[in-house]
């Protein structure tokens, strides 16, 4: 089975995040890129496919600047067949890299079509089923596991207060959260390999961005908070400051 | 015209708290681009009787699609209504709300009228010539003020976060029966099982009160369990990660970067030390509160209240303290 795993190079989640001076992106020296968490997820979920059919291939796919290379060669590094990266300098807002992975996704054969839940940084959820919809497929998000019937992928999903089991038709598109995937670690042996499977660059068919940064901000600050001591005996001030100052009891 | 259209969802019939919110946050939107607020509910037959608090949070009308195959969320069947909701009228802007189902259906609809959305919006300043959305970003570390430029604005609003208004009763209410036909589907839904009955999910709680390692065993649960009951239906409980790596709870109960988002009105978090991936899920919590032992943990530097104290001895003393406040009301 094709598998194509669309993921994202994204900062480090554990990184302090700094405004640049413009204003409208933040400060990038210094920050360590990561695969998106989710997208690894993707990743691992892609490799099993392949690992219980015969015949399957798993390529990754990614819009982002040159630098992208490196994401994508840590997935391969996981075990992924081939990779590509479709070359965009400037923001795109979540259609506009929707259409760019459509374009390139429309002859790619593929039976089923990862993502992410969501990427780490924009926090969007959209970019997923807004794939499926200009390609017109199926898609199931916030997949924890999937198994396939002849024609169709199963697929658990666990949302407000309740588990569902969907049915999809193939091909299909999924966005993949935590659950059954735990990805695994890139051996020696991968790493090495990963240099020599192909990688090709290409420009991504480029979309004026409909949203617009106009300003990026540090969290509104909390004020210092208030830390009472006396453990127990603290109790009855706590609740009386959380019914009459933060009203909220 | 400048008409703001809310997607207002229903569950088993019943239109929730959420859905005000979203019907606010469209009024609140409409009169700062000079037009109205309208809603579109989409369900089951006899679904028109349940919709009458939408007025009073701002809905000048409702629209109410029934059709026996909409009772239930599918996205391949509410796509093809609300796109056509949204072509046969004149709308600058649509709400809906980022819940499982927002989530899913707010991009389909972005892609299929070739539109942007900005998801997961907490706060808007509709008054400028271009209205502002303000969504967070890098887990919360950082926020971004954003501009629409399209014919239609999409956006997705973060539960809890947005306040429901008082207005006026008066509302014109629709019915209209769609077209839906569910042997044309691709994605079908086979199996459904509740998992929590009758209580309210961590990300849409009111309050959320969440357990992390330092309650030791899961046989301590039972705490937490007691003070959610004295605050009511809206509490829910939550877990760090660790815990729910650990088997101590289920999944659908972790918050953070690789659990639930959650906002509620106040979060109080029990033996949980704040590591930055539990904090990029309930920093923009109105409220917080921490209870740790440990004077040092991060969570204390992020809590609006804290007690250091052994929670063991603390939990008790705030079911009992609760109960009686609540007693008192
Ligand atoms: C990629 C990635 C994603 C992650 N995603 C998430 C996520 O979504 N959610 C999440 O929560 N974590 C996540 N984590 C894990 C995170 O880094 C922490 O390991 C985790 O949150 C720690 O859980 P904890 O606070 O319960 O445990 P600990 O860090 O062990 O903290 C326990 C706390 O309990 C206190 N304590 C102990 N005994 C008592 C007592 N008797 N009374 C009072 N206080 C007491 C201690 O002082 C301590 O502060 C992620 C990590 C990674 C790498
Ligand atoms: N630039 C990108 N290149 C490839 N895939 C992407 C890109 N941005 C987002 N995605 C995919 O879409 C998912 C959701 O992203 P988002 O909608 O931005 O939260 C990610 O987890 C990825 O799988």
């Amino acid at each position: 089975m094709k598998v194509v795993v669309c993921i994202k190079r994204v900062p480090d989640t554990e990184t302090h995040i700094r405004i640049s001076e413009t204003g409208t992106d933040i400060d990038t020296r210094g920050v360590k890129y990561i695969i998106s968490p989710y997208d690894e997820f993707a990743i691992e979920a892609g490799l099993r496919v392949k690992e219980n059919m015969e015949g399957g291939e798993v390529s990754l796919l990614t819009v982002g600047a040159s630098e992208a290379q490196e994401t994508l060669r840590n997935g391969l590094a996981m075990g992924a067949d081939k990779a590509t990266l479709l070359r965009a300098d400037s923001y795109m807002d979540g259609l506009g890299t929707a259409k760019a992975l459509a374009v390139e996704l429309k002859n790619s054969n593929a039976q089923l079509i990862l993502f992410g839940v969501k990427a780490a940084g924009s926090d969007q959820q959209q970019v997923g089923p807004m794939v499926a919809t200009l390609l017109d497929l199926p898609c199931v998000t916030g997949v924890s596991s999937f198994k396939f019937g002849d024609t169709v992928v199963i697929c658990r999903r666990e949302i407000e207060g309740r588990v569902e089991v969907v049915e999809a038709d193939l091909p299909a598109v999924l966005t993949i959260t935590k659950g059954e995937y735990e990805p695994r670690y890139a051996s020696l042996k991968g790493i090495m390999a990963a240099k020599r499977k192909p990688l090709e660059e290409r420009e991504a068919s480029f979309n004026q961005s409909g949203i617009r940064i106009e300003k990026l901000s540090q969290p509104p600050t909390r004020g210092a908070g208030r830390i009472l001591e006396d453990g127990p005996d603290a109790v009855p001030e706590l609740v009386r400051l959380l019914r009459e100052e933060a009203n909220a009891l | 015209m400048a008409d703001v259209l809310a997607f207002v969802e229903q569950r088993d019939g019943q239109i929730g708290g959420g859905a005000r919110e979203v019907v606010s946050a469209a009024a609140q939107l409409a009169s700062g681009i000079g037009g109205s607020a309208t809603a579109l509910v989409l369900g089951g037959p006899g679904l028109a009787a349940a919709v009458e608090g939408l007025a009073t949070a701002g809905a000048t009308s409702v629209a109410v699609g029934e059709h026996e195959a909409l009772a239930e969320y599918n996205p391949e069947a509410y796509l093809r209504v609300v796109v056509n909701h949204v072509r046969d009228g004149d709308f600058k802007a649509l709400i809906l709300s980022a819940t499982s189902l927002g989530k899913d259906l707010a991009p389909r609809v972005a892609a299929e009228l070739d539109v942007p959305l900005a998801s997961d919006v907490t706060g808007m300043d509709a008054q400028g010539v271009v209205p502002l959305f303000i969504r967070p970003v890098y887990s919360g570390k950082a926020f971004a003020r954003v501009s629409i430029d399209a014919n239609l604005a999409i956006i997705t609003i973060r539960p809890n976060v947005f306040p429901v208004g008082e207005y006026g009763a008066e509302c014109h209410l629709s019915k209209f029966t769609p077209d839906v036909d569910p042997a044309t589907w691709r994605v079908r839904v086979i199996e459904r099982k509740d998992t929590v009955e009758g209580v309210v999910d961590v990300s849409e709680a009111a309050v959320v009160i969440s357990g992390g390692r330092g309650m030791k065993d899961p046989a301590n649960w039972g705490l937490l369990q007691e003070l959610r009951d004295v605050i009511g239906p809206d509490a829910a409980l939550g877990a760090s990660r660790a815990v729910v790596d650990a088997g101590w709870r289920p999944h659908a109960e972790q918050v953070g970067q690789t659990g639930k988002t959650v906002s509620p009105k106040l979060y109080i978090a029990v033996g949980i030390s704040g590591a930055i991936q539990h904090l990029a899920g309930m920093r923009t919590s109105q409220t917080i509160v921490a209870v740790n032992r440990d004077p040092d943990a991060p969570i204390l530097s992020m809590a609006d209240y804290g007690i250091v104290g052994d929670l063991f001895e603390v939990l008790p003393r705030m079911t009992e303290e609760i109960k009686a406040l609540k007693s008192e009301d």
